[in-house]
C-alpha cells in the first residue's frame, strides 16, 4: 500500500544560480512579452534560464523554434499557464509549482517535469520527448498521442488521472503510478484506442476502458520499460518518498488496442 | 430586413458566450472586499474580450438584510428614454412593493465604460393585495420581474435578493469591479465574477453575467446548445427568457428546481448533468431508478453542450461542469477560504499557498457551504 | 448475404468496334472488365462499376458507352430509387453509408440564379486585352488605420502591418490532404500554385520533407484536429498556418482516412502506424469553445514567432456568423468558410447530404456580420464549396469574399469525373488513391500543367467580366452587391444575399 503523500507545490529556492543562468522576472509580464524575452535570451546564446513569479503565463516554450534546433533549459517557479511546452521543440522545462491545462500540446521533443500537478488535455497529440508529472492531472491525458518507429513520446504521472486518458490514442507510452493510493476511478479510459500502451499501476475494471481497450496484467517485458521510467520518474522527484522496488512490486495493468482499426467495420462502402 | 412575419417563426435570438469564471467563499462568514476576486479575474483577461464582465456579491447590505434589494438598469438610448423607463416602472413597482428607500448605484463615472444606462436600487418587501395575498412571497416576487421585463420597455431587474447584490456590465470585469467600485464600497462573503467573451458586438449591460433571480446567481462559461429546447420547458412554467443569453436558462431552472421544488443539489446536478446511461444502467438497483427517473421527468432540462458554472445562493456556491467535462474548473481551499476558478493561476495569485487543489469531476457539483447555515436560511 | 440492390451503371460494348485489346482490364481497378481467352472477348460485370469512365475514355476504339442504368422500380417521388438502394445496403451491412465528393441533392444552385452588370455608356466597360486589369489581393489582417508620418519627403509608415498572403488570382487550391490524394495529385497541386502564383492547401495530411523546400513557399499547412504530420519546422515552412475546425461535407464531424489508404510514405508523414486507421476526431480536443480556438490560434502565432497569417476553416452551418465574428476577435487573420457542397474524400452520405448551408448565403451572410461590427478588415474571407467557373468566382467575391478556394474543380482539372468512390482506394484516375499502380497514372507535369491552364483561363475569364463591370481592380468588386442581380429568387433569398431583383 502507498504511502499516501500531501505536497505543498509551492515555489521553492531556485537552482543555484549556476554557470550562466540568465534570469527573468515574470511578475508584471504578459505572456506575450515573457515569451519575446524568452526568445531573445536563446538567440542571444543563453543556454539556461530560471524564470521566477509566473502565475498563468501561457504557451512556454513555445516560441523557441529555430532551423538549427538549438537548446535551452528552462526553470519556471510558480504556477505554469495554459499550452505550457505546446509545439516544443527539443527544450528542457522544469516547472516547481503546479501546471494548467494543455500542458505539451503537440509536443515534438524535448523534456517536460512538473514537480506539481497538470491540468486538462495533458500531452495532446504528443509525439516525442518526455513529461513527468509530479502528481496527478485531469481529463483527457495522451489525446491522440502519436508515434514513428522510433520516435515514441512517453507521459509518466506521479498520482491519478481523470477520465477519457488516451482517448484515440495511436501511439507512445503512458504510465500512471498513482501513488496517493486512489483507485482508478476514471471511466471512458482509451475509447478509441488504436495504438501505443498505457500501464496503469493496480487494477481497472473493463466497465472502466473503452471497447476497443485489451486489459491485461503487465509481462515481463513491460516490467522493463516500467523499470526504466520509474527510475527516471524518481530521479526528477527524490521528494517521493518511495523506492522504485516498493512502486514495482505492486500489480501493473497493460493497456492496448484490440485492433489497429476499430471502426473498420463502421461503414458501408 | 427581417419582415415582421418571420418573428413568427421559432427564432431564437442566442449569444454564444466564452469566458473566464471565478468564485471565493469564507466559510465562516466573515466579508472581504472585492479587490482580491477583481485582481484574480484581471488575470485571466485572456479569456475575455471586454464586452462583458460582473459580479454576484453576498452579505453586502448587512443594514437592510431583510428587504429585498432590487438592482434596476434602464436602457434606452437616450436619457430621456431611460427616466421614462424609470418612471413606469417606480409606478408598477410602488403598486405592486412597499419601497423602503431608493437610491441611485454608486457609480465611478471616472473609469470608462460603454453606453452605461440608468443603475438603480430599490429596497422592498412585497405587497400582495387581493388574489395574491395566497401567494408565497418569492414566487410572487419573481413573477413581478418576468413582468417588468418582459413588459416595461427599456427596464429590466438584474438583481433581486436579501442581502446580496449583482453588478455587471460592458466592459472588462475589472473595469466593471472599479466602475462599481466593488473594492471599496462593498465588503462580501461570496463572490462569484464573470469575464465575457460575446459574439455579438451590440453586447448590452442585461446580457452580461451573472444572471441571477432571487438570490441564486450563475456565471456560466460555455454554450447550451441545448437552449432551445430547456427554453420552451421552462416557459411552461412562467419564466420569460428575456436577455437572450442561453445562461439564463441555468438561472431558472436553478430557480425552479432548488426553490420552487424543493430539490437538494445533489440531485440538482443530476437533472442539469446526468450520468451516461451506460454508468447508470451498472448502478444499484435504487441509484439506477432514481437516475432513470430523473432523465424520464426531467430530460428538458439536461444542459448539453460545453460548460462549467459557478451557483451562487445565501450561505453557499456550487461549482458544475457537463458530465463529459468540457469547460475547465479548478476547485481550492485555504482555511476557511473556498475557490473556484477557470484557472488555478488566478487563485494563486490571490492566496499563493493553497491547502487543496484538484479538479472536480464532470457532473458532479463541488459544494462549498458556511458553517452556520443556521444564520443564513432564507425566510419564506 | 445476397445483395439485392441493382448495378448503378450499365456497360454497353460495341462488340464490332471492339479489338480486345484488354486496355479496359488494365485501366479498371475495379475488376470490372475481364479477358476470357476462350472466346477472345472482353466481359463486364457491371455491379463493380463505379462510372469513373476511365475506359470509357482510354478505349482506343471508343467501343464503351457507361451510362447510368434505368431504375427498375416503379416511380415515386417519395421512395427515389436511391433512396431505396442506400436502405437496402444498410439492411445487408448494418453499416454507416460512406460517399465521396460533394453533395449531389438538388439544393438551389444560387450562383445559377444571379446574373452579373455590364456597363455601358455612363462608365465605359474597360478592354482586358490591351489595359490592365489587376486580381492581385492580399489576404490576412488589415490596420484600422494607417500612421505615416511624412517628412522631408521620407514617408515613414509606423504602423505593424500584420502578415498577409500575397496572391495574383483571387483563385487557391483547397485542402486536400496526402493520403486522400496521391503523392502525384498533391504534387501537382503544389507545382500549379508555385507556377501560377497562388497557394495549395496541405489539408491534414502533413507536408512530405521533400517538398518543404520546394513548395514551402506556396504552401499553407493546416492544422486539424488529428494534429498529423505537425511539428514546429512544418509550421514554419509554409505561408500560413489553417485551422481546420470544421469543413462543409462533413460538419460537425470528424475526418476518417481508411487503413488501406495509410501507406507506409502516408504513415511517415503522418506519424502514425503503417494501415492503421486516420481518424481525426470531431472537435479538435483542446477547443471546447471560443477562448480555447483563441488559445490555439495564439499558440500558433507563438511557434511561427507572429510572422504568419493565422485562417479558421469552419463550414457554413445555422449560426455560423456569430461564430465567425468570435473567431475573429480570438485573433483569426483569415476565416475560410465551407459550404454545403464542399467535397471530401469520405464522409457519411446522411450528413454530406443534410448538413450545412449553401456558400453563396453564407458569404453574404458573414460578409454583413462583420461589416456590422466594424470587424470586417480585420480579416479576410476564402469561400469555399461548389465553385465551378469563373463566373463563380466573380459572383463570390461580389457577395463579400476575398478569394476562392477550388478543390473538386482543381480535381475535376486533373481527370476527375465526381464518381463519388474516393473512399475506395481505387481511383482509376490516379487522384484518390495510394496504390502505385494507379497513382503512377498521374503524371505530375501533365496534371501540373492542367491546373495552371485553368487557373489561367478562369483569371482571363475573370478579367473579361470585371472588365465589362468597368472596374480594372478586383479590390472594386469585393462586396460590391450593386453589380449583382437575382433572377428566380424568393424575397428573403434576394434579403440574405443582399442584392435586389433583376430589373429592380
Amino acid at each position: 500500500m502507498a504511502k499516501a503523500f500531501v505536497l505543498e507545490p509551492g515555489v521553492r529556492a531556485g537552482p543555484s544560480g549556476g554557470m550562466g543562468a540568465a534570469v527573468i522576472d515574470a511578475a508584471s509580464l504578459e505572456t506575450r512579452e515573457l515569451n519575446d524575452r524568452l526568445r531573445e535570451l536563446m538567440l542571444s546564446g543563453a543556454r539556461r534560464v530560471q524564470i521566477s513569479n509566473v502565475c498563468g503565463q501561457r504557451y512556454i516554450g513555445t516560441r523557441l523554434y529555430t532551423p538549427e534546433r538549438l537548446k535551452m533549459e528552462i526553470e519556471v517557479l510558480g504556477t505554469a499557464g495554459n499550452d505550457l511546452a505546446a509545439f516544443l521543440s527539443g527544450h528542457k522545462i522544469t516547472v516547481h509549482g503546479n501546471a494548467q491545462d494543455g500542458v505539451g500540446n503537440t509536443m515534438d521533443s524535448g523534456e517536460v517535469i512538473v514537480r506539481g500537478r497538470a491540468g486538462d488535455v495533458l500531452g495532446f497529440s504528443m509525439r516525442g520527448g518526455e513529461i513527468y508529472i509530479r502528481d496527478g492531472c485531469g481529463y483527457r491525458a495522451a489525446l491522440h498521442m502519436k508515434e514513428y518507429q522510433e520516435k515514441r513520446p512517453v507521459l509518466v504521472v506521479g498520482g491519478g488521472c481523470q477520465d477519457f486518458l488516451g482517448e484515440y490514442m495511436a501511439g507512445g507510452v503512458v504510465i500512471v503510478l498513482d501513488l496517493e493510493g486512489e483507485i482508478h476511478d476514471a471511466s471512458f479510459i482509451g475509447t478509441g484506442m488504436h495504438g501505443g500502451v498505457i500501464y496503469l499501476r493496480g487494477i481497472v475494471e473493463g466497465s472502466q476502458v473503452g471497447d476497443q481497450v485489451d486489459i491485461s496484467p503487465a509481462e515481463e517485458a513491460d516490467m522493463e520499460v516500467l523499470e526504466v521510467y520509474v527510475s527516471r520518474f524518481l530521479e526528477r522527484f527524490p521528494e517521493v518518498e518511495m523506492t522504485k522496488e516498493e512502486i514495482l512490486a505492486s500489480p501493473f495493468t497493460r493497456l492496448t488496442p484490440r485492433s489497429k482499426r476499430p471502426y473498420g467495420g463502421l461503414y458501408a462502402y | 430586413m427581417h419582415r415582421k412575419r418571420r418573428s413568427r417563426r421559432e427564432l431564437y435570438n442566442k449569444e454564444i458566450c466564452a469566458c473566464s469564471i471565478f468564485g471565493a467563499m469564507n466559510r465562516e462568514g466573515d466579508r472581504f472586499t472585492g479587490e482580491g476576486v477583481m485582481k484574480a479575474i484581471a488575470s485571466m483577461r485572456v479569456r475575455g474580450n471586454g464586452l462583458g464582465g460582473g459580479f454576484a456579491a453576498y452579505g453586502i447590505y448587512p443594514d437592510h438584510r431583510d428587504l429585498y434589494a432590487f438592482h434596476l438598469m434602464f436602457t434606452g438610448s437616450t436619457d430621456q428614454a431611460r427616466r421614462a423607463a424609470k418612471k413606469e416602472l417606480e409606478a408598477h413597482l410602488s403598486r405592486k412593493f412597499n419601497v423602503y428607500f431608493d437610491e441611485e448605484i454608486p457609480t465611478d463615472d471616472s473609469v470608462f465604460v460603454r453606453d452605461p444606462p440608468l443603475l438603480w436600487r430599490y429596497f422592498v418587501l412585497p405587497r400582495k393585495e387581493g388574489e395574491d395575498a395566497a401567494t408565497a412571497d418569492e414566487d410572487y416576487i419573481v413573477g413581478e420581474i418576468m413582468a417588468v421585463n418582459t413588459r416595461i420597455e427599456n427596464a429590466y431587474v438584474f438583481s433581486s435578493g436579501k442581502n446580496m447584490g449583482c453588478f455587471k456590465g460592458v466592459g472588462y470585469p475589472e473595469e466593471i469591479g472599479e466602475y462599481f467600485m466593488l473594492d471599496r464600497l462593498y465588503r462580501a462573503h461570496t463572490w462569484t465574477v464573470h469575464g465575457r467573451f460575446p459574439t455579438n458586438t451590440q453586447a448590452w449591460w442585461g446580457g452580461a453575467h451573472p444572471f441571477g433571480l432571487l438570490d441564486t446567481t450563475v456565471v456560466h462559461n460555455g454554450e447550451v446548445s441545448s437552449y432551445g429546447t430547456n427554453r420552451w420547458y421552462l416557459e411552461m412554467y412562467g419564466y420569460a427568457c428575456t436577455l437572450q443569453t442561453d445562461t439564463e436558462v441555468i438561472a431558472y431552472a436553478a430557480d425552479l428546481l432548488m426553490r420552487r421544488q424543493r430539490l437538494p443539489i445533489d440531485v440538482v446536478a443530476k437533472i442539469l448533468a446526468p450520468p451516461i446511461w451506460n454508468a447508470i444502467d451498472r448502478m444499484d438497483e435504487k441509484e439506477k431508478k432514481l437516475l432513470t427517473t430523473l432523465r424520464m421527468a426531467y430530460g428538458p432540462l439536461l444542459m448539453n453542450g460545453p460548460f462549467a458554472v459557478i451557483i451562487g445562493e445565501t450561505g453557499r456556491m456550487i461549482g458544475l461542469t457537463d458530465r463529459i467535462r468540457l469547460r475547465p474548473l479548478t476547485a481550492a481551499t485555504k482555511g476557511e477560504m473556498f475557490y473556484i476558478s477557470s484557472e488555478e493561476a488566478s487563485i494563486r495569485l490571490i492566496s499563493p499557498k493553497l491547502d487543496r487543489v484538484w479538479t472536480p469531476k464532470g457532473g458532479e457539483p463541488v459544494i462549498g457551504e458556511m458553517k452556520s447555515m443556521n444564520r443564513m436560511k432564507r425566510v419564506c | 448475404m445476397r445483395s439485392f440492390v441493382f448495378p448503378e451503371f450499365s456497360i454497353i460494348r460495341d462488340e464490332e468496334r471492339c479489338g480486345s485489346c484488354r486496355g479496359c482490364e488494365r485501366q479498371c481497378a475495379f475488376g470490372v472488365h475481364t479477358y476470357d481467352p476462350v472466346t477472345d472477348r472482353l466481359t463486364s460485370d457491371e455491379q463493380k462499376c463505379a462510372g469513373c469512365q476511365r475506359c470509357a475514355i482510354f478505349c482506343p476504339e471508343k467501343a464503351i458507352v457507361v451510362r447510368p442504368s434505368p431504375s427498375f422500380y416503379r416511380p415515386n417521388a417519395s421512395w427515389s430509387r436511391e433512396k431505396i438502394e442506400d436502405l437496402k445496403r444498410q439492411a445487408e451491412t448494418g453499416g454507416v453509408l460512406l460517399t465521396g465528393c460533394g453533395s449531389d441533392k438538388p439544393f438551389r444552385i444560387y450562383w445559377d440564379h444571379i446574373v452579373l452588370n455590364a456597363s455601358q455608356v455612363t462608365n465605359p466597360s474597360i478592354d482586358p486585352l490591351r489595359e490592365p486589369m489587376e486580381l492581385r489581393t492580399f489576404l490576412g489582417r488589415k490596420p484600422d488605420m494607417l500612421d505615416i508620418r511624412a517628412e522631408d519627403g521620407d514617408v515613414e509608415i509606423r504602423t505593424e502591418i500584420s502578415p498577409n498572403l500575397t496572391v495574383e488570382t483571387p483563385i487557391l487550391f483547397s485542402a486536400m490532404s496526402y493520403g486522400a490524394i496521391s503523392y502525384n495529385a498533391f504534387r501537382s497541386l503544389a507545382t500549379a500554385a508555385c507556377r501560377s502564383g497562388t497557394y495549395f492547401n496541405t489539408g491534414e495530411g502533413g507536408l512530405p520533407r521533400e517538398m518543404r523546400d520546394e513548395f514551402g513557399r506556396c504552401a499553407i499547412v493546416q492544422v486539424a484536429s488529428g494534429r498529423f504530420g505537425i511539428d514546429a519546422e512544418y509550421l514554419n515552412c509554409a505561408q500560413a498556418v489553417e485551422i481546420k475546425v470544421g469543413q462543409g461535407a462533413k460538419p460537425g464531424i470528424g475526418g476518417h482516412l481508411p487503413g488501406e489508404k495509410v501507406s507506409l510514405a502516408v504513415a511517415e508523414t503522418r506519424m502514425i502506424p503503417q494501415g492503421t486507421d486516420a481518424i481525426s476526431p470531431a472537435p479538435h480536443h483542446d477547443i471546447y469553445s471560443i477562448e480555447d480556438l483563441s488559445t490555439l490560434i495564439t499558440a500558433l502565432k507563438e511557434v511561427t514567432n507572429y510572422e504568419k497569417p493565422i485562417s479558421v476553416k469552419i463550414a457554413a452551418v445555422h449560426n455560423f456568423a456569430a461564430i465567425a465574428s468570435g473567431i475573429v476577435r480570438a485573433g483569426a487573420d483569415i476565416i475560410a468558410i465551407d459550404g454545403l457542397r464542399g467535397g471530401t474524400g469520405a464522409a457519411p452520405k446522411a450528413i454530406r447530404d443534410n448538413v450545412g448551408i449553401p456558400t453563396e448565403l453564407a458569404i453574404s451572410s458573414l460578409d454583413r456580420r462583420l461589416r456590422e461590427e466594424g470587424i470586417r478588415n480585420q480579416c479576410s474571407i476564402i469561400a469555399a464549396g461548389g465553385i465551378r467557373c469563373s463566373s463563380d468566382v466573380v459572383k463570390a467575391i461580389a457577395l463579400g469574399a476575398d478569394a476562392v478556394y477550388i478543390g473538386s474543380a482543381a480535381l475535376i482539372a486533373m481527370g476527375c469525373t465526381l464518381c463519388q468512390k474516393c473512399y475506395t482506394g481505387k481511383c482509376n484516375w490516379g487522384i484518390c488513391t495510394q496504390d502505385p499502380r494507379l497513382s503512377g497514372r498521374l503524371n505530375v507535369e501533365i496534371a501540373s500543367t492542367r491546373l495552371s491552364n485553368l487557373i489561367s483561363a478562369w483569371s482571363h475569364e475573370i478579367r473579361e467580366m470585371l472588365g465589362g463591370m468597368g472596374i480594372n481592380a478586383l479590390e472594386s468588386l469585393r462586396g460590391n452587391r450593386d453589380h449583382l442581380r437575382g433572377v428566380g429568387l424568393y424575397e428573403w433569398e434576394l434579403d440574405v444575399l443582399g442584392i435586389k431583383g433583376a430589373g429592380e
